[in-house]
């Protein structure tokens, strides 16, 4: 049976080789630091699974995090000048190899589809091949080692070393930013422990009346668009509108298809990223970009296609997710 | 009540521009202590349920053949493209297709082949404002019709990505919701649901975006229009106080192209009849 853990071993051990590149990368202001980050998050994804089966404690792993969060915080980490292909000699490339470009990265959906689809007909001895219950993620694992082999084979590409370089010039440009989904959902789970969904269940409760769906619906998703035009991030404001009302009353307490409810609520969310100066990287970086005297003129040009996709999303949630 | 506090600093945090990665170390370890629980315990819920959300990084995985691929070309092939299908289209309807485009290459997963950088300067918008000037018989846009072609090229990007790329189960925001709810509230939810529901959004985004570009061709018209008879006006002022002047009337305006001279009457008689359908 393959198993999800050793996906993520997978993964750490990619994060473990581009760190190694990071050590000896001295285009890099930072490498130190750089190197430290994603070296100690590929160590993370090895321990964490025996922090899961509880023979190891989770406190040293805490610690880590915390280091990570420094690292990142503090802008420790920067990125090196990728060795890369130049515009003209990547226009050049893509003339010679055309519509094949575009068959490696179809793959990887691909084969997480199916896998999706077809992982509890796939049985060896009666243990099924990949782990219940972790289908999609491995299956986008295979993926992506599947894409990989035929990207390579189709761009005749033999060094193992050349799309690794490549895709660690990818994730020094994110960056800190590749991690901050997880510790949002980390900063959840803290929330829950301290109590906080409880209090805000109760707050939740006391001002919306017993039962009433629409109302919930209606605070859930203006909730999540109004609190990430304040943060700029639906990421961030997520775990608070979904320990809030999301999880207790839509879910909980009105049974809402849970599936339902938190993806439209992300997406009712994304409605206020259109609207937001806080979200810069989407809607004023473009405009200055293209050079507008009216920074706001994006924004402008999205407000009331959020707004209206908004009452979409409200009810999509109220007609389909109960 | 107290431990509420803790919401407010993440809010603040983001609100005030402070660095992500510290407003949510910091959020964890204040809400951990108002809500009672010791340093130990604190450290203790960052490691489990780091370990138990390692499922929202592991887009990472992917990093490497896209990585491969952009270095030979992907997004210039992507380009070339939508270069195809741009060239005789207007301006509304070829912004139509780019967003779907847009919409379907991002929900499989082919999210870092558009963007602002990537194709909305060199390529998106250019080719939109070369749509409104085939309308303007191939004169210069005024400036604000120009900001409003550029501003609903960026748009387009960007309500395309947004909802495209959550029907991908391998995105960011898909397996934070799963990671946050596995982690948190012990259950279990499958990245390739959520995608699913990610859909119907989808479906809607494209028709109301879809149509509100479509009807963007007869704002652009109206617009057009009314800003030549403007410039018409202008130029006949101009050029009376120029003749006053007994100055030579090749010496105008910069942006006033010598055609616009000759459509200065219809332009005019345009923009009266456009008074009246307004009222």
């Amino acid at each position: 049976m393959i198993k999800s853990e050793w996906f993520f071993w997978l993964v750490g051990a990619v994060f473990l080789a581009m760190a190694a590149q990071m050590v000896f990368d001295r285009s890099n202001p930072k490498r130190p630091g750089t190197a430290a980050f994603w070296g100690l998050l590929g160590l993370c994804f090895f321990y964490s699974t025996w922090v899961n089966e509880k023979s190891l404690p989770a406190e040293p792993l805490g610690v880590a995090v915390l280091v990570l969060i420094c690292l990142g915080g503090f802008n420790l980490t920067g990125k090196g000048k990728p060795d890369t292909t130049s515009e003209s000699e990547r226009t050049r490339l893509a003339a010679r190899f055309g519509g094949k470009l575009f068959i490696p990265a179809l793959t990887i959906p691909l084969i997480a589809m199916v896998c999706a689809v077809l992982a509890d007909k796939w049985k060896i001895g009666g243990t099924p091949l990949l782990e219940e219950g972790s289908e999609t993620i491995l299956g986008l694992g295979l993926g992506a080692i599947v894409a990989l082999g035929v990207g390579m084979w189709v761009l005749r590409e033999r060094r193992v070393t050349v799309p690794l370089h490549a895709g660690r010039g990818l994730l020094e440009s994110m960056g800190w930013a590749l991690l901050l989904p997880q510790l949002l959902a980390v900063l959840g789970a803290i929330f829950q422990a301290a109590g906080v969904g409880d209090q805000v269940r109760k707050v939740t409760e006391s001002v919306l009346p017993d039962g009433q769906k629409l109302a919930a619906v209606v605070l859930y998703c203006v909730g999540m668009a109004v609190f990430t035009m304040i943060m700029g991030n639906a990421f961030a404001a997520f775990p608070v509108m979904t320990a809030a009302v999301g999880w207790p009353v839509l879910i909980e307490q009105l049974n809402g298809n849970p599936a339902a409810v938190l993806a439209v609520g992300m997406l009712a969310g994304f409605c206020g990223t259109l609207c937001t100066p806080m979200a810069a990287n989407f809607n004023l970086v473009p405009a200055a970009l293209l050079e507008l005297k009216d920074q706001y003129g994006p924004i402008k040009a999205q407000v009331p296609t959020a707004g209206v996709l908004l009452g979409c999303n409200i009810l999509i949630i109220y007609l389909f997710a109960f | 009540m107290i431990v509420l506090l803790g919401v407010l600093v993440v809010v603040l945090g983001f609100a005030t521009r402070r660095n992500p990665l510290l407003v949510v170390g910091v959020a964890g370890i204040v809400t951990g202590l108002l809500g009672k629980l010791s340093p130990v315990e604190i450290l203790k819920t960052f490691g489990e349920s780091f370990a138990s959300s390692r499922s929202v990084t592991i887009f990472a995985i992917t990093l490497p053949v896209i990585g491969l691929l952009e270095r030979n070309g992907l997004q210039q092939q992507a380009r070339t493209l939508i270069g195809k299908l741009g060239n005789k289209l207007t301006t509304g309807r070829f912004l139509t297709l780019y967003l779907l485009l847009r919409q379907v290459t991002a929900a499989v997963g082919l999210q870092t082949i558009g963007g602002p950088a990537q194709s909305v300067r060199p390529m998106i918008a250019p080719m939109a404002e070369a749509a409104t000037e085939r309308r303007n018989q191939g004169r210069p846009l005024p400036e604000k019709v120009r900001e409003k072609v550029r501003s609903h090229a960026a748009g387009t990007d960007t309500v395309g990505l947004f909802f495209g790329e959550d029907c991908f189960l391998a995105v960011g925001s898909i397996l934070l919701i799963t990671g946050l709810v596995n982690s948190t509230y012990h259950t279990h939810l499958e990245p390739l649901h959520l995608a699913l529901w990610a859909i119907p959004t989808a479906v809607c985004a494209f028709f109301i975006h879809g149509g509100r570009l479509l009807r963007l061709d007869r704002t652009l018209e109206r617009e057009l229009v009314m800003a030549n008879a403007q410039l018409a006006v202008e130029q006949e002022d101009a050029q009376s106080a120029l003749q006053q002047d007994d100055a030579q009337p090749a010496v105008q305006q910069d942006d006033a192209q010598p055609d616009v001279q000759q459509e200065g009457a219809p332009g005019r008689s345009a923009r009266s009849e456009e008074g009246g359908a307004v009222k």
